[in-house]
């Protein structure tokens, strides 16, 4: 337990040494919500209560989802090696850095949110706050898998190849256009994303209906998805490294 | 302090360690000696828990490679051949946060990061981040970082390459302080054969990830009728160059 306050701590000052760092992994969404949040607001194809959720999961990935490639340069330092020396268990090596990515998206999320209240999104608060939790279980899940990635890949592959991979994982949550309107085989591939279930999740909090399926499907992909990441990571972080 | 038997590693087609038997007794300060690729840093990779043998077995500082890999990691300091400091964090927070994961509380990690920076002549440096310092003073922060949480033994990969004259006297005086101090252990690879010589109670020489030689310096050396290690270096490692060289 001190060693992950410990962890969580040493971390979380790094970042917020490194405002630059900080704000960049919430450019893309806020750019987002800027320039496209308008637009989308007055397409009638849905309101800001639709579109923040989508970019609350967006933000996920390319800020969580991002997170390995901080490890790249602890592995090449040999910093990695030095902490799995220490008695400290795998798990809580893996989780104090997963938990600072998990504060830093939230302060990001938050941002988000507050912006989008400025140019018009109205969601009880009740809700908002549950989706901050939902959003800390998927970002458990997305920075664990991030490392595990980051780990598994050659070093200098880890940046092209994520950022890469999280588009169309994006596209296919109906992040940015609901899913409701995708034609039938586009339905059936998004559906085998996780994030699809998340965004869903997300939208029927913010639209106070938390009775929905929506919502019970975007708990439980969400913690399952969350609990795959963390065991795929603290392998990792056992493996020997080579 | 280490009991190993037919320890062995590959890595795909190279067979780096091949079947090493160690014994080092608590207090001694055993040299590792062998050429460039020997398998030396293999091995202590693999006595630190950080590589998993082929096979053969270990205890090391009392505790199961193993079953017990926890234990092990408690009681033992390593200092990487590479280094372990990253140069974008100041190095105090680095070696508080080390200390921390020893168990030590904040204030008493302050406290013995302090006391062993002036300790290895590094006083004040906290703040500092490692890329603005000299070669020298990165590798007395690394060896630092292996004696914070005062290791029964210590496990040191080439830890004075780099050093000059005068800084390599120092630690290797360190080394001995703490030996005689607090009955530290120390396996120690090295290049420099006339500081094995000095410092030494024993040296293994490896080549081809096979133990070639071992003894005391005075044993080898007399046994080989060389003046020097690096004699009795040259005599043992290098045999296969020799006999492709011959054939
Ligand atoms: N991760 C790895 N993958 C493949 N081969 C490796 C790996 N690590 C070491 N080797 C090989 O194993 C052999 C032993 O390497 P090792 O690093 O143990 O040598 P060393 O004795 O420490 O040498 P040096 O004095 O140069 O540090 C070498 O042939 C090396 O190329
Ligand atoms: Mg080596």
């Amino acid at each position: 337990m001190t060693a992950l306050a410990a962890l969580t701590g040493h971390y979380l000052r790094a970042s917020f040494g490194d405002k630059f760092g900080l704000a960049f992994g919430a450019v893309q969404p806020f750019l987002y919500l800027v320039l496209f949040g308008p637009l989308f607001a007055r397409s009638g194809v849905g309101s800001w209560e639709v579109l923040v959720p989508g970019l609350l999961v967006q933000l996920g990935l390319t800020s969580a989802g991002m997170a390995g490639f901080g490890i790249v340069f602890d592995h090449r330092f040999g910093v990695l090696e030095r902490l799995r020396v220490t008695p400290v268990s795998r798990v809580t090596l893996l989780l104090g850095r997963v938990l600072r990515d998990t504060v830093v998206l939230l302060i990001q999320a938050v941002a988000i949110i507050a912006a989008a209240w400025a140019l018009g999104l109205r969601a009880p608060l009740a809700g908002v706050l549950l989706a901050l939790l939902l959003i800390t279980v998927l970002a458990v899940g997305l920075a664990s898998l991030s490392y595990a990635a980051a780990l598994t890949m050659r070093q200098e592959l880890f940046a092209p190849v994520m950022s890469t991979v999280v588009v169309p994982l994006m596209l296919l949550s109906g992040a940015l256009l609901p899913m409701s309107l995708a034609p039938a085989w586009l339905d059936v591939v998004s559906r085998l994303t996780p994030f699809r279930y998340a965004v869903e999740g997300l939208r029927a909090l913010f639209a106070g209906s938390y009775a929905s399926s929506a919502l019970a499907w975007g708990v439980v992909v969400s913690l399952a998805f969350a609990v795959v990441g963390v065991a795929l990571g603290t392998r990792r972080f056992q493996r020997e490294n080579a | 302090m280490i009991h190993a038997r037919g320890l062995t590693k590959t890595f795909g087609p190279v067979e780096a360690v091949r079947g090493i038997d160690l014994d080092v007794s608590a207090g001694e300060i055993v040299g590792f000696l062998g050429p460039n690729g020997a398998g030396k840093t293999t091995t202590l990779r693999m006595l630190t828990t950080l590589l998993r043998p082929t096979s053969g077995t270990a205890t090391v500082a009392g505790a199961d490679l193993f079953a017990d890999p926890a234990g092990v990691r408690r009681r033992i300091g390593y200092v990487a051949q590479g280094g372990a400091i990253a140069p974008f964090s100041p190095v105090g927070e680095e070696l508080v946060l080390q200390a921390r994961l020893y168990g030590l509380s904040r204030r008493r990690a302050r406290e013995r990061v302090t006391t062993l920076l002036a300790e290895l002549d590094l006083p004040g440096v906290e703040e500092r981040t490692t890329a603005t310092m000299s070669g020298g003073q990165k590798r007395r922060l690394d060896i630092a970082m292996g004696l914070l949480h005062r290791p029964e033994l210590l496990f040191l990969d080439e830890p004075t390459t780099g050093l000059d004259p005068h800084s390599r006297a120092n630690l290797w005086d360190h080394v001995r302080r703490l030996r005689e101090r607090d009955g530290l252990t120390v396996f120690l690879t090295t290049h420099y054969l006339e500081e094995a010589d000095a410092l030494c109670d024993r040296v293994l020489i490896i080549d081809h990830g096979r133990i070639v030689a071992a003894g005391t310096p005075d044993e080898l050396k007399s046994g080989h009728g060389a003046r020097t290690l690096d004699e009795v270096f040259l005599a043992v490692t290098g045999r296969e160059l020799r006999e492709e060289a011959a054939a």
